[in-house]
């Protein structure tokens, strides 16, 4: 068994089993919330690692995937009808997105989809009539797929791991699937993919909704995580906490935006109860990233244990003649 | 019919006009070689044959087929294919994924989300056999930022020979090369079939004035002069251009 197999193996078992080890509902709770905000960074990821497009403007298809099901549920649709309005709202928002953004890449793409996810945080803020402005807007209940309520923190946690998983597959589909061999060439060598027959803006605007359709998942599952979505959803600071996730986790890898997720929303959610300045630990946590492995924590550690292994290997190596040789 | 068919071409970057009135005309198989020197719009000739550049005026033809305005990419899909003078891979990559990538440029395959691109087994052995032409074969799953710059060179080639051009331009193949890769290098030139239209881009005479049939002199991009090796090794405006006499 590959060293892969086993930690995917590890980890299912450490998430199938939280709620069994795990002390109390809240925690059980963060762990939902670790999990959703890893989807977040993972189809932000797909732009930023595999596209080579940082977006600052996720939060507003996040948020617009929320509000879609607050505000179905709240006109007296099912639960069905608002989930599928959202991933069609979302879907279509994330095709306005790219078709203004990908006009142009690097500082230029940042721009645009900055602005236009303070649009999205403008019309969540002031279009009261239908987001109720400040205050926000109250989902009643949670829906109960198959019969299964969702109520219950660990209730919750179990579907939204399934959800996850689902997620993580279909990402892991994506980059290896010829299409995504196909966009990271594009992030790479734009101009010679061109040459070769490739339609780079195409190919970038099919990525740019595969990643619409992870942020209309995961703002799904964190409205009726929270049961509850306002405009500091939508805000700048929340299109900016994936793009950190997936740097500090590692760009362009599966895994990292998921240890990225897990890192901020720990310091977020626990140490912040034992730490006041748990912000400037954030920081110090990102600097110490940045130094010590740039290209963020999972390649870093990748890199890291290969060192390690090389040097045993070596060290192995050079006692081994002496051990066998002659003895003078 | 020919193969490559350019008229009245002109662009201009701001007042410079890199490329004025230029007329151009390549026979189907033949082995075409452009030199000029540093400056003569050579590389920016490429570039507007391959639709990276939008030319300001002009027509360019593939087998009579109008180009001029269509996209780079719509170009690689009809048979136009090249290597660049500053050499453009994919340097995080194995040199069998680079090949994979150039063959499936040109296959209803790039667009597929679902299936896994190290099951497609007829294209990697496609892409096996462009490197082993090369012969880069033993190479294929070396990391292309370990390989020399030679071996890179040749990737290239591959790359653009994976697609079965119909007219293959290559900038400077040899340049930056030791003896011996350039040895390689002119080996490989040679074995590619008569069905391919070559126009090369080169500097070293030596091997350029062996490999090609007819030559074309640019300077301030116009075309100077044209005709066979001897013709034009014989006319003075060559010496002129090359020793400012």
């Amino acid at each position: 068994m590959t060293a892969t197999r086993i930690g995917l193996l590890v980890a299912a078992v450490v998430m199938v089993t939280v709620p069994l080890w795990v002390p109390g509902d809240y925690y059980i709770s963060v762990c939902s919330q670790i999990l959703i905000y890893a989807i977040f960074a993972l189809s932000v990821d797909v732009l930023l690692g595999y596209a080579g497009l940082v977006s600052l403007g996720h939060a507003g298809l996040f948020g617009l995937a929320s509000y879609t099901v607050a505000v179905c549920l709240g006109a007296g649709f099912g639960h069905v009808a608002a989930i599928a309005a959202a991933i069609g709202l979302t879907l279509a928002g994330t095709a306005v997105f790219a078709a203004l953004s990908l006009r142009t890449t690097g500082i230029g793409f940042i721009m645009i989809t900055l602005a236009l996810g303070q649009i999205a945080w403008g019309l969540a803020y002031r279009w009261v009539s239908v987001t109720n402005g400040d205050n926000g807007l109250s989902v009643a209940h949670r829906p109960a797929p198959f019969g299964f309520q969702l109520d219950a923190p660990s209730h919750f946690y179990y579907a939204t791991v399934v959800v996850f998983v689902l997620a993580v597959l279909a990402t892991w589909i994506f980059v290896h699937s010829p299409f995504g061999a196909s966009l990271k060439g594009t992030r790479d060598q734009p101009r010679r993919m061109n040459a070769l027959g490739y339609h780079v803006w195409l190919i970038r605007f099919y990525a740019c909704l595969f990643s619409g359709f992870l942020v209309a998942v995961a703002g799904i599952l964190f409205v009726y995580y929270t049961e509850f979505v306002s405009p500091p959803t939508v805000s700048l600071t929340s299109s900016a906490e994936p793009v950190l996730m997936v740097i500090s986790g590692g760009s362009g890898t599966l895994f990292g935006p998921i240890v990225g997720a897990i890192l901020i929303e720990i310091v977020k959610n626990v140490a912040s109860a034992y730490i006041t300045r748990w912000n400037m630990m954030l920081g110090a946590i990102f600097v110490a990233i940045i130094m010590f492995m740039p290209e963020g924590l999972v390649p870093g550690t990748m890199q890291l244990v290969r060192q390690l292994l090389k040097a045993r290997t070596k060290t192995v190596a050079t006692v081994e003649p002496t051990s066998s040789g002659p003895v003078p | 019919m020919t193969a490559l068919s350019i008229q009245k071409l002109e662009k201009s970057f701001g007042g410079l006009r890199v490329t004025r009135g230029l007329d151009l005309v390549v026979a189907p198989g033949e082995r075409r070689l452009i030199i000029g020197p540093n400056g003569a719009g050579k590389t920016t000739l490429f570039n507007l044959v391959t639709g990276e550049l939008r030319p300001d005026a002009g027509s360019v033809t593939l087998f009579d087929q109008e180009l001029t305005r269509l996209p780079s990419r719509r170009r690689a899909h009809l048979g136009l294919s090249r290597t660049y003078q500053i050499i453009t891979l994919f340097p995080k990559d194995t040199l069998l994924r680079n090949v994979t990538l150039s063959l499936l440029g040109l296959s209803h395959l790039r667009w597929n989300p679902l299936l896994r691109l190290d099951r497609q087994h007829a294209l990697i052995a496609q892409a096996e056999a462009a490197l082993s032409r090369v012969g880069l074969g033993h190479l294929a799953h070396r990391p292309l930022a370990e390989t020399s710059y030679g071996e890179r060179r040749r990737v290239e080639i591959a790359m653009a020979l994976a697609q079965n051009p119909r007219v293959l331009l290559l900038d400077e193949p040899f340049a930056g090369l030791s003896v011996d890769e350039r040895r390689d290098v002119k080996t490989l030139l040679f074995a590619i079939p008569r069905d391919v239209t070559i126009v090369m881009i080169e500097h070293d005479m030596d091997i350029a004035l062996d490999f090609a049939e007819r030559i074309t002199v640019m300077h301030f991009g116009e075309v100077v002069v044209e005709g066979t090796r001897v013709e034009v090794v014989a006319d003075p405006r060559t010496k002129e251009i090359y020793l400012g006499e």
